[in-house]
């Protein structure tokens, strides 16, 4: 079968891209080069246009397993399209957007998702960045604070000369703002 | 032959760059000048070797010379000439070598131009950054060398990755790598300063041209890359917060933090420690990149082929270096004065917080990309962190930094009196208010997430009103009738760089927040002759042809565009299928325009001559590059400043001033 | 916190990341670990490889302990994993080998089993991906483990080695009790 052309990693489906973008100067790279070819979603039609809506959001923002880091949308990997597939005649079938996911989380973990549900284990990754932001905050605090108390250090008439002659420079130091 | 030049060129630049970390840097602390005068001569022989090595390289690229691994496995005969040039830094090894020169390249400008500077901080400097050299010399030598050979040769080579055949990706590495090792001089300054004990303003002084040309650079090679993936792709997007591209995001975040933060070192000498942390960490995260992106670790879409032994190597590398400095910052940086006093109501209290909220931006961006990898090593099970959740963070965070980019060029250094802010802020502020108010009543109730919008339109006009507000304050406190030209002109070009870079940030808010809410997408199956409608513009569809390039064939789609019944455009999407891989491409073809691209990316060949097709309609998307462009510009205005013109220096160079006024050695 | 040990902390911070990075260096990436261990096999029926008349589903799991075996003939790391399974199923008495053959046409399977040997009791043919989308299954090789109750033990991830049974297959389950050992989560 043709279709499977990097079978030899025994992977379906050669990974390639086009729901990625490369900032290549890092990439390449021999076994699994992405692959610009596009492709449509064209084949999935809905008479309803929420529904069309809610296929295009839910195929970007879930995982297509075998790629490196591509979308279901955004793969044409082989298992990518049996799993639009299953997405299409799942909304088809009247199933809700959390359905769909939940249907797909429960066969292939939360790694499917891109975007991470909120649940006690993700909490890191949610709310930590409250806390990186309450860090900075207190410090951003307690450096004005400290730096109202802290007694004037300017530049000595000294160092300022030196200054300037290190620099050989003629404008005064403090005059532009950048 | 060649090749093996090329290879004990390389070792000759090791063996200069171990001089080079050693000598200079023994001769800084026991006042040996000639030790330390080796360091200039050094720095030019490491650079003259590396060159040597990639121009042998390029040659044998060139020369078609399939007996050497790299060249075979990433070039064929029949790619055009400029590919062959390019092929050179499109893959793992030659990337390397490219980014060793560069490196060596960085050493022999700051050579150059450092007859000011006192020799004893050369010397440290440049023996800093011989021992970055030391590092990836080595790292090439021991696991990578682009000169191996294989015999019996093959006849033909296997081609380059077809995606990297464009003319953006055969620039866009060189600007990256500019940007990621350029960063290693203001790392080296910073070291330099530590090992010496003496962190001042002349240090902040220094260092800042060096980072800002670092800075523009990376912003040149990420805004390329992401152009590139537009129109390359076919997909419509420009960032998809793939680790490799998080890879290249987070220097740039602690870059531009950096430039912020040395710019209230040199005006107030405040932040010393904080900014030599921040030079430390934008280099260091440049390091972190190859490794992320070199190693393995992460799943990403464009990941080097990965080796253990390469991954392994890096790491020890990274702790070296991140490592030892981090050490040397621990022990050294108490010691450092805290500068300057300002009240609450300070531009550096204004700097101060928005460096934080970068370095908010930078850790999120880390914390994203590492995640999946926190949560294998916790066993919390396995997870992806993608778009949603960085644009979350984002959108979340990038309205503060914006609010108060606004501010801060408003306000005084030190202490400044809140009435006069306030009265300065009132025509920002009520601009913004009716600008946002007017988005609000005039758009179309349709997205998602309405909100975005008046948010994004009230943020870039805040961003311009508030800098137009500062050149006005300029001008009121100096103008003189008739005289305002002048006026303008003696405000120094880093104030209009940065007037320009702010703005530049305006630009690219519109463009992200126009095209991500008003961007519209097409999957279509169109006949010859047929046509589809998006946003209001036609698309006729001619058909398809075959073409034949000079390393692949096409298939070639013809287009014309209607506004109305006014042709517009025309436009010749491709797919391209190359002989060597045999591997599919899409080449979009785009009409241009300053308020909206459309787009056209062929898809496959269906029954009956019809074609699977996307077209999109891409309001404003333009703008984030040219955002990305001006931001750039700024920054050139920045540092062709007269306090930064370095010919200037050059000038005074023999007179010996700088050497004499010498930092003391520690 | 002393004045000097908050310069301490961008160093530690770091080491923890280099800790993390040198655990991510042992792991791929590309492994994703299945949700369904330690749950009841997802429901299937599929027809059986060369007979279609015969229904392969869940109640051949029943009564006896099971490898599911994901193969299909394009796949090479199969062809290489094959000697293991043929191996297997010769020595494990107290297990079966059940093959699902996935996403391959029929003709090419029968002939791969007829060129190398049949180690399965019978193969679920699955040319649409119908039952492995439920089985969680993103390529091959994949091999379950279940016990007699149909409860998946263990999934294996890539090619069954020499020795995999051995350390990673056959810990998850008691061979007595033909239950899947509890312990492991």
């Amino acid at each position: 079968m043709s279709r499977f052309r990097l079978a030899a990693t025994g992977r379906p489906g050669s990974p390639r891209t086009l729901s990625v973008v490369v900032l290549a100067g890092l990439l390449s790279l021999p076994l699994v080069a992405p692959l610009a070819g596009a492709f449509t979603l064209e084949e999935f039609q809905f008479s309803d246009p929420a529904r069309a809506e809610e296929f295009k959001r839910l195929t970007e923002e879930l995982r297509c397993l075998v790629c490196q880091n591509e979308s279901l949308a955004g793969s044409q990997a082989d298992l990518a399209q049996d799993l639009r597939e299953e997405v299409y005649r799942l909304l088809q079938s009247g199933k809700s957007r959390q359905e769909v996911i939940d249907f797909l989380v429960e066969r292939y973990g939360d790694f499917v998702l891109y975007d991470p549900p909120l649940k006690p284990s993700t909490y890191p990754l949610w709310f930590g960045p409250l806390l990186l932001a309450g860090v900075g905050g207190l410090f951003l605090f307690l450096t004005l604070r400290n730096k109202r108390e802290a007694r004037e250090q300017e530049l000595s008439a000294e160092e300022q000369q030196r200054l300037r002659a290190l620099l050989a420079d003629d404008s005064t130091p403090t005059k532009d703002k950048a | 032959m060649i090749p093996e030049l090329g290879h004990y060129a390389l070792i000759l630049a090791l063996g200069l760059a171990l001089i080079q970390a050693v000598l200079p840097l023994a001769g800084s602390y026991t006042g040996n000048r000639a030790w330390m005068h080796t360091a200039r001569p050094l720095a030019w022989g490491q650079f003259i070797f590396s060159a040597i090595a990639f121009a042998l390289l390029l040659l044998a690229f060139l020369t078609d010379d399939f007996s050497v691994v790299y060249v075979a496995s990433n070039s064929n005969t029949l790619m055009p000439t400029i590919y062959k040039v390019s092929a050179v830094w499109g893959a793992h090894e030659g990337s390397l070598l490219l980014w060793a020169a560069f490196l060596a390249g960085w050493g022999a400008a700051v050579a150059s131009l450092s007859r000011n500077l006192p020799l004893p901080i050369v010397a440290r400097v440049l023996a800093v950054m011989g021992m970055v050299g030391i590092g990836f010399l080595l790292f090439m030598l021991l696991t990578s060398n682009p000169f191996e050979r294989i015999f019996p040769p093959p006849l033909e080579g296997r081609d380059l990755n077809p995606l990297l055949q464009d003319p953006g990706l055969a620039i866009h590495p060189p600007l990256l790598y500019m940007g990621y090792v350029g960063f290693s001089v203001a790392f080296a300054f910073a070291i330099a300063a530590l090992l010496g004990g003496k962190l001042d303003a002349a240090w902040a002084r220094w260092s800042r041209p060096w980072t800002t040309t670092a800075w523009i650079f990376l912003t040149l090679g990420i805004a390329l890359g992401s152009w590139w993936a537009y129109y390359e792709l076919g997909w419509g997007g420009w960032w998809f917060w793939d680790p490799v591209e998080n890879a290249s995001l987070m220097p740039w975040l602690a870059g531009t933090a950096l430039m912020h933060s040395l710019a209230v070192t040199e005006k107030r000498g405040a932040f010393k420690s904080w900014t030599v942390l921040l030079a430390i960490t934008a280099f260091s995260l440049s390091l972190l990149g190859t490794f992320l992106v070199r190693s393995g670790v992460l799943t990403s879409v464009h990941a080097f082929a990965t080796d253990p032994a390469r991954g392994t190597f890096i790491l020890i590398f990274l702790c070296i270096v991140i490592g030892g400095s981090l050490a040397l910052y621990a022990w050294r940086a108490p010691a450092v004065s805290g500068g300057g006093r300002f009240e609450l109501l300070s531009r550096e209290s204004f700097l101060l917080a928005n460096n934080l909220l970068l370095t908010l931006l930078t850790a999120l961006v880390l914390l994203g990309t590492l995640a999946p990898l926190i949560y294998e090593a916790m066993a919390w099970g396995k997870i992806s962190v993608g778009f949603p959740w960085f644009n979350t963070m984002f959108v979340a965070v990038t309205p503060f930094l914006a609010f108060l980019m606004g501010i801060g060029p408003l306000t005084r250094w030190k202490q400044d009196e809140p009435m006069r802010l306030a009265r300065e802020l009132r025509l920002p502020f009520i601009v913004t208010g009716a600008a946002s108010l007017l988005t609000v009543i005039l758009m179309p109730l349709i997205t998602l997430d309405w909100y975005l919008v008046p948010l994004g339109i009230g943020l870039a006009v805040w961003l311009l009103t508030s800098h137009l507000q500062a050149i006005r304050e300029r001008l009121r406190h100096k103008s003189r009738p008739g005289a305002i030209l002048t006026d303008l002109a003696s405000n120094g070009r880093s104030f209009y760089g940065m007037i320009l870079a702010h703005l530049g940030v305006a630009m690219f808010v519109v463009g992200i927040t126009l095209v991500s809410n008003y961007g519209q997408e097409k999957d279509v199956r169109m006949s010859p002759g047929g046509v589809q409608e998006v946003a209001g513009y036609r698309f006729l569809f001619h058909g398809v042809t075959t073409q034949r390039g000079p390393n692949y064939m096409a298939a070639r789609g013809h287009f014309q565009i209607f506004d109305g019944q006014r042709p517009i455009a025309e436009l010749w999407p491709e797919k391209r299928s190359y002989f060597a891989s045999q591997k599919p491409m899409t080449e979009a073809s785009i009409d241009w325009g300053l308020t909206r691209d459309l787009y056209v990316s062929l898809g496959e060949p269906l029954e009956d001559g019809d074609w699977a097709l996307r077209l999109y309609y891409k309001p404003y998307v333009r703008w984030i590059w040219l955002g990305a462009l001006l931001m750039a510009l700024g920054g050139l205005l920045a540092i062709t400043d007269r306090r930064y013109r370095l010919a200037r220096g050059l000038g005074r160079a023999r007179t010996g001033v700088a050497d004499n006024a010498a930092v003391a050695r520690s | 916190m002393g004045k000097t040990l908050k310069f301490l902390i961008p160093l530690a911070l770091f080491a923890g990341l280099v800790a993390l990075l040198f655990f991510g260096l042992g792991t791929d990436p590309r492994k994703v670990p299945s949700p369904l261990v330690g749950k009841p096999a997802p429901t299937f029926s599929l027809p059986a490889l060369g007979d279609p008349g015969r229904t392969v589903s869940n109640a051949d799991l029943l009564g006896q302990v099971s490898l599911v075996n994901v193969w299909a003939s394009w796949c090479y790391s199969c062809r290489a994993e094959h000697a293991q399974l043929m191996r297997l199923a010769r020595e494990l008495k107290e297990v079966q080998i059940l093959g699902l053959n996935w996403k391959d046409t029929e003709a090419d399977a029968k002939q791969m089993l007829r060129a190398s040997g049949d180690p399965y009791r019978v193969s679920a043919f699955d040319p649409d991906n119908r039952a492995g989308i439920h089985w969680g299954v993103y390529g091959a090789p994949e091999t379950f483990l279940v016990d007699s109750e149909g409860r998946i033990c263990y999934k294996k991830i890539g090619p069954v080695e020499p020795g995999t049974w051995e350390t990673e297959l056959a810990p998850t389950i008691d061979l007595t009790t033909k239950k899947c050992k509890e312990s492991r989560s």
